[in-house]
């Protein structure tokens, strides 16, 4: 297939790396702005939502508040920060050129998309690791199952980073970087079933419900930490996985037709 | 094998801009060829579509024979580019970016590192290593783009003008670096807005304008060419033959009108003692004009080109 150069094996990982490498350096860097406001912000979730608030609402599903919104809080800093962290970096290099870096160089579309995504998934994973330390503080989570918690944690990482790269690429000015986050990541995230169980919905709300991909992998989250999802978590990793290649496709086409980036 | 050969290169940009028309161009390996040519001319768009930054609308580019299509890693790998626009990350320092950059091309670590400070030392940067590139001056960012376009050791270096905006004595100090870079054996391609830049660098020259290359040559034919004028002489009574007037050209327009062709190296003065001596009567002249010289001046925004040469 176009793009693979098995005989330039040891340059294209060093691409890789050094690419995954700057990627990592960028939101150190900055961790004042990545890093802290997630923690910040879950920290007065956990406070008001799970404390205050919690402590008058009684069980949900048989776990208390707090429990019950731990994981779909994790998650929700994972998903806003996988997908920020791609679309303002591959943005950011756009607008100030130097995505023409890697443009001019022999880095493979493949491994320019694979650096970006793991950009988004290292600082994803890295809040969602934050989060759930401070979630420790307020409840006592014990983990279920360790395979599902992750594997549905880094596939949803993966997913929204690739979800960012195509917003970057689409990407002219930056108002286009915080639309979708705006109007489509964050409404849905709270309409995923994060803050309630959709058993408590009415029928149509609930079905409606359904048609929401979020609120799948909120619950598949939520199963691996709690043992218990209002949806069959088979569907849940179809679904993930179904998104992931279809994003990846729409990616590297992107990239091979230059779109946003070539004249 | 040639170091850059384009083939029927046409250009049009989405919004029916064409920036080029059918461009032909051959550059063999080891040389130092300049691309000069008036504002908006293509200059850039060849570097783009060569670089892959911009996308051909129709013809072939190779790079020492690779196709950049079809063998891009090759192609690639072989090529360095000076942009003409600052295109490095702002936040980053001088030597991630160079680091960065050889990493893309796959460059191992502890070899990039070696490179790094000789290219940052020869460019006079390297006390500037650790400093953020947003604070660097116009003349040390061209430089660094220059060593960060080194760092992968291309066999070919496009420049799209390098000196814009740097001053005399650290043009000056480019040229001894871009000779001697040339004389190791990289073929250097530049673009450039002074005549004289291109006079004392470049072995040949490529002159395009309005996406058409109209001249290839060595240099010094060029500037002969260019410090040529010709002269459009009416004659008193109507000629029975074609005057011999010893060096200068002639050419009958029609009988009472010839042209003369004046080299640099020769005067108005010789001109019109051959006139006498061939008893031809000169009742009046004019300068004809020469597209060269026109687009020269467009270009360097010089009106007689060989003033500027040192
Ligand atoms: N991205 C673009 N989209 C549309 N038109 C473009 C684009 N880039 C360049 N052009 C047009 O193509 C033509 C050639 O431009 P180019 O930048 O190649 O000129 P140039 O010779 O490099 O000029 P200069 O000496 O000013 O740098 C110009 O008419 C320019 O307006
Ligand atoms: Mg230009």
């Amino acid at each position: 297939m176009a793009g693979f150069y098995p005989a330039y094996s040891r340059q294209t990982l060093i691409a890789l790396r050094t690419l995954v490498g700057k990627e990592t350096h960028r939101y150190l860097r900055i961790w004042l702005q990545t890093l802290v406001p997630p923690a910040i912000t879950m920290t007065l979730y956990f406070v008001i939502f799970g404390s205050l608030i919690g402590s008058r609402v009684g069980p949900m599903d048989g776990f208390s508040f707090m429990e019950f919104i731990a994981p779909g809080i994790i998650m929700m800093s994972v998903i806003t920060n996988a997908y920020t962290n791609v679309v303002s970096s591959f943005f950011g290099a756009k607008f100030q050129r130097h995505i023409e870096e890697l443009l001019v160089s022999p880095t493979p579309n493949y491994v320019i998309l694979a650096g970006y995504v793991a950009g988004g998934v290292g600082r994803g994973l890295f809040t969602g690791l934050i989060v759930t330390i401070i979630a420790t503080f307020f409840a006592d989570l014990k983990i279920h199952s360790i395979p599902i918690t992750i594997s549905v944690v880094f596939l949803t990482a993966v997913l929204f980073s690739l979800g960012g790269f195509i917003n970057g690429v689409f990407a002219r000015k930056f108002d286009d970087i915080a639309i979708v986050p705006t109007f489509i990541l964050t409404p849905l995230t709270y309409l995923g079933g994060v803050f309630y169980s959709l058993s408590m919905l009415p029928d149509f709300w609930a079905r409606l419900s359904m048609a929401n991909p979020i609120l799948y992998m909120v619950n598949a989250f939520r199963y691996g930490i709690l043992g218990q999802s209002d949806i069959p978590l088979a569907t849940a990793y179809i679904l993930i996985l179904g998104f992931i290649t279809a994003g990846t496709a729409f990616s590297l086409w992107l990239l091979r037709h230059g779109t946003g980036l070539r004249s | 094998m040639n170091a850059l050969s384009l083939r029927q290169l046409n250009k049009t940009y989405d919004g029916g801009v064409v920036a080029l028309k059918d461009v032909d161009l051959e550059v063999t390996p080891g040389d130092f060829y300049g691309l000069l040519g008036p504002n908006g001319a293509g200059k850039t768009t060849i570097i783009g579509i060569v670089t892959s930054l911009v996308r051909p609308t129709s013809g072939q580019v190779s790079v020492f024979g690779h196709d950049i299509l079809k063998s891009p890693w090759e192609a690639k790998s072989n090529l360095g580019l000076v942009p003409q626009e600052f295109n490095f990350n702002q936040f980053e320092t001088v030597s991630q970016i160079v680091l960065n950059q050889a990493g893309f091309y796959g460059v191992e670590h502890s070899v990039a590192e070696r490179r790094a400070e000789q290219y940052l030392r020869e460019l006079d940067l390297w006390d500037k290593r650790n400093a953020n590139s947003r604070t660097l001056s116009g003349g040390m960012k061209r430089r660094l783009m220059i060593a960060r376009a080194l760092i992968h050791e291309p066999r070919l270096l496009i420049l799209d003008e390098p000196t814009a905006g740097v001053d005399i004595e650290l043009r000056r100090s480019m040229w001894t670096f871009l000779r001697d870079l040339n004389e190791r054996g990289t073929t250097i391609i530049l673009t450039t807005h002074y005549l004289e830049e291109a006079e004392t660098l470049c072995r040949n020259i490529g002159i395009i304008d309005g996406g058409e290359i109209i001249e290839n040559t060595d240099t010094r034919s060029l500037l002969a060419k260019l410090k040529s004028q010709s002269f459009l002489l009416d004659i008193g009574k109507p000629l029975q033959e074609i005057p011999t007037l010893g060096d200068f050209p002639v050419t009958p327009i029609d009988e009472r009108t010839i042209e003369v062709e004046v080299r640099g190296n020769q005067t108005l003065t010789d001109l019109f003692a051959r006139l006498s001596e061939s008893g031809v009567s000169v009742t009046s002249m004019k300068n004809k004009s020469n597209r060269l010289e026109e687009l020269f001046i467009r270009t360097l925004g010089r009106t007689k080109p060989t003033q500027e040469a040192s």
